[in-house]
């Protein structure tokens, strides 16, 4: 579905490790996610999320306490999440200094399978502001071409 | 927006090579396939295939010049598109928002526990 469709991060007045508590133990989930979840914190693990009279599965991919955590989900009925059929949801910790962590999520769904590696690297090294800075230009670029 | 149109808007410009194409047909107005083929780093047919694809989600419309294809962008979609993709930044902001004061909460609660255990530590020493 998507490359870099959200990155986004906060800095948090606590040690990395109770933040990866706080964003992986599922009674920690239900108080900033979903309102249901049932989900077993060990890749390949599929778990279910409720919120309010919706849900779905997920599928977590990588758990490597305490810097990455990340699972798929929004993937159709009945399909193995991969690459290009739903959406990844990747949690990075880095600590600053020994009680600050800097909490980032990036959601994006398939890579730029279908270009030379020469050219991923170059876009990837234009589009480091990811999908932001795109809507920026774009608005910057709309702005000068409206007439008046 | 319906389900169904913003999965459509979302996979259009999901794409980095479309925002590619996206990208300048806004810098550039109206211009024909064949201009857009000469600047990206993939192949006239994927071009095209990307056009169909933007065309579908309403993002861009053509018209005939002669012989000439050109392609616009639809900047209403547009803008309904950023605003759609703004809210979901939002969104994640306002649960990492959650998570920081969780997180700060749990270990707040912990400092304090350890200091009673260590007030009770040295009260006990003395």
């Amino acid at each position: 579905m998507a490359d870099l469709l959200i990155d986004r991060d906060v800095l948090i007045e606590a040690p990395a490790e109770v933040v990866w508590r706080t964003i992986t133990e599922p009674d920690q989930l239900s108080k900033w996610f979903a309102d249901r979840v049932e989900l077993v914190v060990e890749p390949g693990a599929h778990g279910y999320m409720e919120f309010g009279d919706q849900g779905g599965p997920v599928v977590v991919q990588v758990v490597d306490r305490p810097t990455r955590f990340s699972f798929r989900w929004n993937y159709p009925d009945g399909e193995e999440p991969a690459a290009g059929n739903s959406m990844l949801v990747e949690f990075t910790l880095t600590p600053e200094g020994d009680e600050r962590t800097r909490l980032r999520v990036v959601e994006s769904g398939h890579e730029l399978c279908d270009w030379p590696g020469a050219e991923q690297q170059r876009y990837a090294d234009e589009h480091s502001g990811g999908w932001g800075e795109f809507l920026d230009r774009l608005a910057a670029l709309h702005a000068e071409r409206r007439p008046g | 927006m319906t389900a169904q149109a913003d999965d459509e808007l979302w996979s259009a410009i999901g794409d980095p090579s479309r925002r590619l194409v996206l990208d300048l047909l806004v810098s550039n107005g109206e211009v024909s396939a064949s201009w857009l083929s000469g600047r990206v780093p993939f192949t006239r047919q994927a071009v095209a295939k990307h056009l169909v694809v933007l065309e579908r989600a309403g993002l861009v419309s053509h018209r005939k010049q002669g012989r000439e294809v050109l392609y616009q962008v639809q900047a209403g979609r547009l803008d309904q598109a950023t605003r759609a993709m703004a809210e979901l930044a939002a969104q994640w902001d306002r649960r990492l928002d959650a998570i920081r004061r969780l997180a700060e909460a749990a270990h707040a609660e912990s400092k304090h526990a350890e200091s009673k255990h260590a007030e009770r530590k040295q009260g006990g020493q003395s």
